[in-house]
């Protein structure tokens, strides 16, 4: 059994963290305590097995139950102003597409999320998926067409979404800090 | 797929394009140190499972037989065989043997060996032609201890080769072995259970593959000896 290389694995994990949880440190958090995870858990992998989803299975039961940690404060929607720095520091009609589309995908739920940026991001199979989730192909699929579903109307409605008082007064915030650091 | 209503299959694509496009710049920044260094790390995990691997069914054959031997020794050793009471007898010679052979040439100072390392190759050569199978010498440099050479011995079924290995401080390992009978030979081409010999003259680690024999003893403690026939183990086989 060949070694199989976790440093090449990371840039593609930083950045479903990313989109999964909007938030640069908070994906980075959640990469690193995957890959802690994983050296306690290294008997659980089982060899000749795809550790790319053993990987990502890992990085799925922590976010989990980061999730249901964090249920009680509702307003984890915040889109972080490390997250969008760069991209207030050049604006533009991409960072703006970019920004509603992570509000968008922060709307759903975890489940739809996860299933969501699997299949987009790292192009894997509803089998694959399935395995990932420990849930029935069916469930899988239902997650994403519920999902893609629901990404359509939020960014069919981008009133609703900037209506959060909230992220805008964040936003403007953000906007001026910036402005003030140059 | 193709079932999938032509309506939705372009917006499909628009969102699956903007997807990946979203945090694409993540793919060409440079890991940070912290990450790197957990990968690194899970990574030597992993390496060290791929290592122990081989011989964790040995391993748990080891607990049960070291566990079960320290209070009824030779009985259940013979129970957990499948194979007769003479292939346990013949294995339990060649330990002995083994044993012994370390203990004669332990103390040697002038001619611990026949052959000495600096003739690697007529050395394997010379003992693979009279054991009648092509020998590898385990490297144990890693954990401190050199090849010194080694010997040909007579042995109950045959011509034995016994390596010696010395550390810094002068600690000698041998690692001793053989063809064992026949019979011995085909009951154990199907596995390799690894003993632990904590009698005789020094303590064996032992086991037989292919109806091949091999024991390594040495006054070291228990833990660096299975590790270090942990070792020899995964490098011949």
């Amino acid at each position: 059994m060949g070694r199989q290389s976790i440093v090449e694995h990371i840039p593609a994990m930083r950045r479903y963290a990313r989109s999964l949880t909007g938030d640069v440190w908070a994906a980075d958090d959640l990469v690193q305590d995957t890959l802690e995870r994983a050296c306690s858990r290294w008997r659980l992998w089982l060899a000749g097995t795809d550790l790319r989803a053993w990987l990502f299975t890992v990085m799925h039961n922590l976010f989990i139950s980061d999730v249901r940690r964090l249920r009680r404060s509702p307003s984890h929607l915040a889109v972080d102003l490390e997250d969008v720095g760069h991209e207030l520091q050049a604006p533009s009609h991409t960072a703006d597409l970019h920004i509603d589309l992570q509000r968008c995908l922060l709307r759903l739920p975890a489940d739809q999320r996860f299933v969501l940026l699997l299949v987009t991001l790292e192009d894997m199979s509803y089998a694959e998926v399935a395995k990932v989730m420990g849930v029935p192909i069916g469930t899988v699929m239902s997650r994403l067409s519920r999902a893609r579903d629901r990404m359509r109307e939020l960014m069919h409605q981008p009133n609703t979404v900037r209506a959060d008082g909230e992220q805008t007064s964040h936003l403007t915030k953000a906007t001026a800090q910036l402005r003030r650091l140059k | 797929m193709t079932s999938h209503t032509n309506e939705s299959e372009p917006l499909e694509a628009a969102l699956n394009a903007s997807l990946r496009d979203l945090h694409r710049d993540v793919l060409a920044e440079s890991v940070p140190s912290s990450l790197h260094e957990a990968a690194l790390r899970l990574e030597k995990v992993q390496l060290d499972a791929a290592n122990s691997r081989r011989w964790v069914t040995m391993a748990a054959s080891l607990v049960l037989s070291v566990g079960v031997g320290w209070f009824s020794h030779g009985f259940m050793l013979q129970y957990s065989n499948t194979g007769s009471l003479a292939k346990v007898s013949v294995e339990r010679e060649f330990v002995r043997q083994a044993s012994f052979a370390h203990d004669v040439y332990l103390p040697e100072k002038r001619h611990p060996v026949e052959v000495t390392a600096a003739e690697h190759e007529h050395l394997v050569q010379w003992l693979s032609k009279r054991l009648g199978k092509p020998l590898q010498i385990p490297k144990l440099n890693a954990q401190g201890f050199e090849l010194v050479g080694g010997r040909l011995l007579p042995g109950e079924t045959g011509a034995r080769a016994q390596f010696m290995f010395q550390d810094a401080q002068g600690r000698r390992l041998t690692l001793y072995m053989g063809a064992l009978e026949a019979a011995s030979a085909h009951v154990d081409s199907q596995s390799a259970q690894f003993r632990f010999e904590p009698g005789g003259a020094v303590p064996s680690f032992y086991w037989v593959e292919g109806g091949f024999g091999y024991a390594l003893s040495g006054l070291v403690d228990k833990a660096t000896l299975m590790a270090l026939a942990s070792s020899v183990y995964s490098q011949i086989h």
